[in-house]
């Protein structure tokens, strides 16, 4: 980083933008904006000053601007990445090359289709099932987990649905059926999560001709991944489920058992009683 | 209010990087570009094989038949071409074995909270790779004395 920046002022940056309107372009072309970026500035920000100050049409996809709502995902300098989470001097003095996330159709400019990327996600049903399903509609208690029952799925948890692994996945290239990084770590979450019973109900979605078979590790989706979910981990961890359950060594584990009440619980020294329920 | 129908009509671009994406390695981890080589070399074994098939197929059409054959694939050209399924065979079964143990879940370490900066079990396992293709390396430059040195 140059000093006049250090100082506050500001370095021009060429932004080289993909560009499509579906109503008046057959091909997308590449635009080129410059932009007076100063310490800090994010390339959604610098996105946004083009917005504001060259061309009002430019059109993205974007929310929270911290890194939490998985919208900006975009194709920048040649790599998947968050716009919001990006600083635009962390990247290059010089030029910003952005594209749509590959492996999604574009629907306009930098906003790409995410609708069979959701569509995946919900085919592996992500969500707890539970044989239960009178408790699971009218709990009357908590499911127990303990906190190494918590450690074996949480990471998987973290996952906010950008899209950015499915762009990375060379597989992906050139299979648009694989059902990809995303929905087979979610897959992974659920399953591996101690109150959940719905293994076999999410088997023929896992481990069918389009599931764990088709990764063969190249693990850029969890290179890619801004929230240290680790998909190609998890899908490991699916292949080498299904192998132990293959040779019989492991079986599908029984749901967390309900709590009751909160006496059920062995109160520790110095540990103070919880609030009384308000509901 | 936009035209419905218009909208209706207006298709989305496709992007799918297909062949390219299968084969760019970009920015990505050393893994990717592993990725890239084991299918290539994969396919490399499949054609050798292929060819393999044919020129030992050609036996049955008489020893004249056999011997021409042999003829033709005595010559330096060949000679390398070998070799370099003898260099694919030994980085294809080394990464090969591998994926068979990360698929397995040896070691890729634990499921952990995610805390920045992230590690993640690609880069656990990678010192694995690293000694794997090492050990392929001495066995491709071994291999390499015996097809040009010991051979003859």
């Amino acid at each position: 980083m140059n000093e006049d920046n250090q100082a506050g002022k500001t370095v021009p940056v060429i932004f080289q933008v993909l560009r499509y309107n579906p109503e008046t372009d057959t091909t997308p072309r590449m635009q080129e904006f410059e932009v007076p970026v100063s310490k800090g500035m994010t390339v959604l920000d610098g996105l946004h000053w083009i917005k504001e100050n060259l061309d009002g049409s430019l059109s993205w996809r974007s929310s929270c601007r911290m890194g939490v709502c998985g919208s900006c995902g975009m194709f920048i300098n040649g790599y998947p990445r968050l716009a919001c989470s990006n600083q635009i001097l962390h990247l290059s003095e010089k030029r910003i090359v952005i594209k749509p996330l590959p492996n999604y159709e574009i629907i306009r400019d930098l906003v790409p289709d995410l609708e069979k990327f959701f569509r995946k996600h919900k085919s592996v049903k992500p969500y707890l099932i539970r044989r239960d399903i009178a408790e699971q509609n009218m709990p009357t208690g908590e499911y127990f987990q303990s906190p190494d029952e918590l450690t074996r799925y949480i990471q998987f948890a973290y996952c906010i649905k950008c899209g950015l692994c499915l762009s990375a996945c060379p597989t992906m290239a050139t299979d648009e059926k694989f059902t990809g990084p995303q929905a087979l770590a979610q897959a992974w979450r659920y399953n591996s999560d101690s109150r959940d019973e719905g293994c076999s109900e999410r088997q023929k979605f896992v481990y069918d001709e389009q599931g764990v078979s088709k990764c063969h590790f190249a693990g850029t989706c969890s290179d890619v991944c801004p929230k240290g979910v680790d998909p190609s981990f998890a899908i490991q961890l699916l292949k080498k489920d299904i192998f132990l359950k293959t040779m019989r060594i492991k079986k599908d584990h029984a749901g967390a058992t309900v709590l009751k009440t909160a006496r059920e619980y062995i109160p520790q020294e110095n540990i103070p009683n919880p609030p009384k329920p308000t509901v | 209010m936009p035209d419905e129908k218009k909208l209706q009509t207006v298709q989305h671009k496709k992007n799918r990087l297909g062949i390219a994406g299968w084969v760019y390695g970009g920015r990505y981890g050393a893994e990717r570009y592993a990725y890239t080589l084991h299918r290539i070399t994969g396919l490399g074994i499949l054609f050798y094989f292929i060819l393999h098939i044919f020129a030992t197929g050609s036996r049955i059409w008489g020893e004249a038949a056999w011997t021409r054959t042999m003829a033709l694939f005595d010559s330096p050209v060949f000679k390398a071409g070998e070799f370099l399924v003898f260099i694919a065979f030994a980085y294809h079964a080394l990464n090969g074995l591998r994926l068979l143990f990360t698929e397995l879940g040896c070691w890729m370490g634990k499921p952990q909270r995610p805390v920045i900066p992230y590690k993640n079990a690609v880069r656990r396992q990678r010192p694995a790779l690293v000694v794997l293709m090492i050990i392929a390396l001495v066995i491709i430059i071994l291999g390499g004395f015996d097809f040009y040195l010991l051979g003859e």
